[in-house]
């Protein structure tokens, strides 16, 4: 356990929160002005030019309003759901790799065998804060929110873990960074067969992997609560649910915490499906073809690859808002049934789909 | 009596909703870049735009007191306003004129004339009934203040609104 | 390796808040200690080098079971358990069947060939998803076959249960 690898490691930490942070805070801004946008109005657009200091404006109210804890709640409990709420979503992020290298430096904070199941393994702690949040605040809508949050994560954590296996089954390593690699050498998980175009397996296998991609897709939807699957909150039915009873800053770190979800969520989704942080480059340098670029090539190249990954992520938020704002909110049957009659099975039919071609057809 | 509604009888791939759902994400995309390329009509942005030069002869701002061509208030402080008033915004103290004016003996004159803004309703009532026209409907719409205090329009602030009209009707006068 | 404080820093956040399983009144209170004696054990697996077992700590246990365990501790309210006394004799009794167990198992354990010996050092370059799965696949393919299908039948038997009742 060197002190250097410590140091960097606190210096990846350092540079990639200020940025989530940042998106994050922005992603509320695009939430607004997308909706607006959608609903035909303008949205905001006071706080600065074109409204882009509006955050700014945002977390200042958050922060000077009255830090109010209602007299019926279980104190210790109350105060701790918020965080409970915005760590798990966070932590997720030091297994995504969100740039190739930098200064020969790998860009992910903890490279670990294990990397996917680690990602679910803290995304499935995420919902102790909504059943926690639910339940000491004492009241009934809180206390029915959390309730829908947790059986309704529960059930598309199922669906959620069994849409990537015919992932592995086709990598056949867990550690995202392989993942990528694989993805840069075969062409991207959602279009598999690029690069290798007469290849007939790899036609089939683009089938398996974009049901993957869909099914996965939905269930992040469902995990971080946005509409069409946002029961836990209702709020024609619930009021707010299950941060009713919340105001100020830790309302405030419930919404932040839905977005972090959001990001980390979409990175999952960019790590597994589109590629990662690579986008190919045509270059005409000695003949056609797509070159790659990675850190070998400098700094700038490192720095372009992290700038990929996050435009990545910003087109799947885009995705995210742009459903939330068409799709009406299902209802709780029709949300269970969907789960585990639909998604659960079309993800476990995926996974032998897969398997079959892996196993007969020749790639 | 309740109505039973029966349900729609779906084809499979209406059952699939993806169609649909594919659909309505069409639509709402068309309307973003419809308003991204900035051609969908949107609400006037009040503080920097105003319609300040279209409002009709008829609009119905605050009242104000106006004076006459000779720079002399017309209000006579005869009260009808005062007692018109649905909401009883109007509260007027009659005075008799300054010692001196050659009008003192036949003239009332309104030593305090206060209009509470937050009780005006803006029905115009006060301008129909003044018999002097002394008291018109003006095109000022935004009446702020930060106190109740503030919301109160006294003699000064309404003549300030006002202005002076030409009128028609000719108060008393030499000529009379 | 991890250094020797942090593995201090886990045993205590283990032994600490396993303690305050038993001791807490509130039954909430009670399983998320639990999660958190799991998240520290979590981390003691990995610190050495076990991120499969260690990862699969949180996600089944603290991730999924305690999750259902919260939730009908919640739903059915257990307010009984907080108002209850403490019965003197059976605490007393119980903590000196533990302490005769873990004498008993110190005693056992130091007498042990293996305790005393250093383990041999595992290959620098395990891949323990592979090997857990090489194994359950080879070595002990029937009995992991066999318990995937005492879960299915668990599985169908509270289905059919569950339905019975609704009836």
């Amino acid at each position: 356990m060197d002190y250097a690898y410590i140091g960097i490691s606190f210096a990846k930490i350092a540079g990639l929160l200020p940025v989530v942070l940042g998106i994050m805070n922005y992603s509320v801004y695009a939430e607004r002005r997308i909706s607006a946008f959608i609903q035909d109005r303008p949205g905001p657009n006071r706080v600065g030019p074109f409204g882009l200091l509006q955050p700014i404006a945002d977390a200042a109210k958050f922060l000077l309003k009255e830090d109010f804890t209602p007299a019926h709640v279980n104190k210790f409990y109350y105060w701790l759901a918020p965080c409970l709420a915005m760590i798990p979503a966070i932590l997720t992020l030091a297994v995504v790799p969100f740039g190739s290298t930098l200064f020969g430096v790998p860009m992910v904070i903890a490279d670990i065998n294990v990397g996917v199941l680690f990602v679910f393994a803290i995304a499935s702690l995420g919902v102790y804060g909504i059943v926690i949040a639910g339940w000491s605040s004492n009241s009934k809508y809180p206390f029915l929110g959390g309730i829908r949050s947790s059986s309704q994560m529960l059930s598309y954590e199922l669906a959620l873990g069994l849409a990537v296996i015919p992932v592995f089954l086709v990598v056949g390593k867990l550690r995202l960074t392989e993942i990528v690699r694989y993805q840069i050498e075969h062409g991207w998980m959602i279009a598999p067969f690029a690069g290798d175009w007469a290849n007939v397996g790899k036609w089939l296998l683009a089938l398996p992997m974009l049901i993957s991609f869909v099914v996965f897709t939905i269930a992040i939807f469902a995990e971080t609560n946005r509409l069409p699957f946002d029961l836990p909150e209702a709020e024609t039915e619930l009021v707010g649910g299950y941060h009713t009873e919340y105001g100020s800053m830790k309302f405030g770190l419930f919404f932040l915490g839905e977005y972090i979800a959001m990001i980390t969520g979409s990175a999952i989704i960019v790590t597994l499906f589109l590629g990662g942080w690579h986008l190919p480059v045509p270059s005409w340098h000695g003949g056609f073809h797509w070159a790659l670029i990675d850190g070998s090539r400098g700094v700038l190249a490192g720095l372009f690859n992290i700038f990929i990954f996050f435009a990545k992520i910003a087109v799947l938020l885009f995705f995210f808002m742009w459903v939330r704002w068409s799709l009406p909110r299902f209802r709780y049957d029709q949300l269970m049934r969907l789960g585990w009659i639909w998604i659960f099975e079309i993800a476990l039919v995926n996974i032998f789909l897969t398997a079959v071609i892996l196993a007969f057809v020749k790639l | 009596m309740a109505v039973v509604v029966a349900r729609p009888n779906l084809r499979w791939y209406e059952k699939l909703y993806l169609p649909n759902i594919a659909a309505g994400l069409a639509i709402t995309f068309r309307h973003f870049t419809k308003m991204i390329f900035g051609r969908t009509k949107v609400t006037m942005q009040y503080p920097e735009e105003k319609w300040d030069a279209h409002l009709p002869d008829y609009y119905r701002g605050t009242p104000a007191l106006v004076r006459d061509v000779s720079g002399r208030i017309r209000c006579v402080a005869c009260q009808l306003c005062e007692f018109i008033c649905p909401p009883r915004a109007i509260k007027i103290t009659p005075g008799e004129l300054p010692d001196g004016d050659k009008f003192k003996k036949v003239e009332k004159y309104p030593n305090e004339f206060d209009i509470d803004m937050i009780r005006c309703i803006y029905c115009g009532m006060c301008e129909e009934v003044c018999p002097e026209q002394a008291i018109y409907l003006r095109k000022d719409y935004a009446v702020t203040g930060f106190t109740r205090e503030d919301m109160v329009h006294h003699k000064e602030k309404l003549l300030e609104i006002g202005g002076v009209m030409h009128g028609v009707v000719l108060k008393w006068n030499e000529r009379k | 390796m991890i250094p020797p404080f942090l593995f201090w820093t886990f045993a205590l956040l283990l032994l600490v808040f396993g303690a305050a399983v038993v001791l807490n009144r509130n039954p909430i209170a009670s399983a998320l200690s639990l999660v958190i004696s799991f998240i520290a054990l979590s981390a003691l697996f990995m610190s050495l080098d076990a991120f499969f077992i260690g990862i699969m700590q949180v996600l089944v246990y603290a991730g999924a079971v305690m999750v259902l365990f919260l939730f009908i501790i919640m739903l059915l309210d257990l307010r009984a358990e907080e108002r209850r006394k403490i019965n003197v004799v059976a605490t007393t009794g119980g903590a000196l069947v533990a302490l005769a167990f873990f004498a008993q198992l110190y005693l056992v354990i130091g007498q042990l060939r293996i305790a005393s010996q250093p383990f041999a050092p595992l290959p620098p370059k395990t891949d323990d998803v592979r090997n857990v799965g090489a194994l359950l696949f080879s070595n002990f393919n029937l009995p992991f076959q066999i318990i995937g299908v005492l879960v299915l039948v668990a599985t169908v038997g509270v289905i059919v249960l569950s339905k019975r009742e609704l009836r």
